[in-house]
């Protein structure tokens, strides 16, 4: 009696199963179906506006992914975006990833050149995809705009790359103000006289973005030299006047050793690429004068 | 991170188009440093047949004298160096902070002034080779 109890009720429990198995592959299909045809819809939009679009430009996406089969291998896919004005690199991906491939991968985030995260390699230079102007570009309505991953960094997934070894090595640096007196007060602020304040004025902008990293030959050579970014972050607090005598004596022991500032060959390419204008190489070689001041002895 | 792709240097070097300037003056200075350094030990071993005659020396410098190839390399060398000098006197300025922002120009300068000396030496140094 028992026995057919449970015979039913494991009968009825893989009936139940089975329906539920059934149910949620149904339900999985309706999904993809409904995926589907919303990807139809947004690239029959993308149809429709770039017949209507006065101008459209052409995108060609690096495209890269390691956990996908068939897609391991390195490839450029291009996209057709219409073009209007005031339109930036990270714009048109968006218009790319959201009509024609919701798998392409890149970082972005403010869209106002200040967090730094989608700093890419547009038309064989470092630039931010929000701050570049497609109108900026030469040529742009007749050639392939050709946007690629930050290079001498290794990439994780089409546009994304792995941004560790950058951090650590701005983390180096010893990132933080460190003063030697407090204010007595709470509230007090720890006030900074002006010339000081314009001399590290540049310095202070930098945005973690990469660019200069990426586009630094000795950095891709050598895994240990700091890199402009870290060694503009020391600057940033080594001249910072309310810093103590002994603070910046151990920033510098960090900033002039082999790896550090004397690796900078003066090729000016952080400089060039630098989103927000800050004289890198300029910063550099003043820590360096400062290092070897530092090391000066006549007695 | 299961797997990443390191697009090496070679594709470094397919950029060269995209150098900018003072990517150049840094290939050039290398190079030029290089070229000086094989120089200095083909010198040596030049003088050093003086060690076996005055003859012998005077011989040997005729002799790399009559041939066309070491004319126009005398010429090539004499490029090298001053374009080596001059940017190293732009370098110079770098590391003292001064012209910073004209460094570009500098290093155009350095090329324009390296060409007119090469010119204007020319025929010193190929009179009579042809």
């Amino acid at each position: 009696m028992s026995t057919e109890v449970t015979e039913k009720e494991t009968e009825a429990q893989t009936e139940t199963e089975a329906e539920s198995g059934e149910s949620a592959h149904q339900s999985r299909r309706m999904e993809q179906k409904r995926q589907q045809a919303s990807q139809r819809d947004l690239e029959e939009e993308a149809r429709t506006e770039i017949d209507e679009a006065e101008q459209t430009i052409e995108v060609k996406v690096f495209r890269f992914d390691p956990e996908v089969a068939g897609k391991e291998e390195p490839r450029f896919d291009t996209f057709h975006v219409p073009f209007f004005k005031g339109m930036t690199v990270l714009d048109a991906l968006i218009y790319a990833r959201d009509h024609y491939d919701s798998s392409l991968t890149f970082r972005h985030s403010c869209r106002q050149a200040i967090c730094g995260s989608d700093a890419l390699f547009v038309n064989g230079r470092q630039r931010l995809g929000c701050k570049t102007q497609i109108a900026d570009l030469e040529d742009h309505l007749n050639s392939t705009i050709r946007i690629e991953p930050l290079p001498h960094q290794e990439v994780v997934k089409d546009l994304v790359v792995d941004m560790e070894h950058f951090y650590d090595q701005m983390e180096a640096v010893e990132p933080f103000f460190d003063a030697d007196e407090l204010p007595d007060g709470d509230l007090e602020e720890q006030r900074q006289d002006r010339e000081n304040r314009e001399k590290i004025k540049m310095s202070t902008r930098c945005i973690w973005c990469g660019a200069c990293m990426s586009s630094c030959n000795i950095a891709a050579g050598d895994n240990e030299y700091l890199g402009p970014a870290a060694i503009n972050k020391a600057y940033r607090f080594a001249m910072d006047e309310r810093e103590g005598e002994d603070r910046k004596q151990q920033r510098l022991n960090i900033i002039e050793q082999e790896h550090g500032v004397w690796r900078c060959q003066t090729q000016f390419s952080c400089t060039e690429v630098c989103p927000k204008d800050i004289p890198l190489t300029e910063h550099i070689q003043e820590l360096k004068r400062e290092s070897v001041k530092n090391n000066l002895k006549f007695w | 991170m299961s797997q990443s792709y390191d697009r090496g240097t070679i594709e470094d070097f397919g950029r060269w188009r995209e150098f900018t300037a003072g990517m150049w003056a840094w290939i050039f200075h290398k190079f030029s440093g290089w070229v000086l350094i094989g120089y200095l030990f083909t010198h040596i071993a030049v003088l050093s047949t003086a060690t076996q005659s005055g003859a012998m020396y005077t011989e040997t410098i005729r002799g790399l004298e009559s041939l066309v190839a070491v004319r126009v390399l005398e010429v090539g060398l004499l490029a090298v160096a001053v374009f080596h000098i001059l940017n190293g006197v732009r370098l110079l300025f770098v590391d003292l902070g001064v012209g910073l922002e004209a460094q570009d120009k500098s290093f155009y300068a350095s090329l324009v002034v390296s060409a007119a000396i090469v010119v204007a030496s020319v025929p010193t140094f190929l009179a009579g080779a042809f």
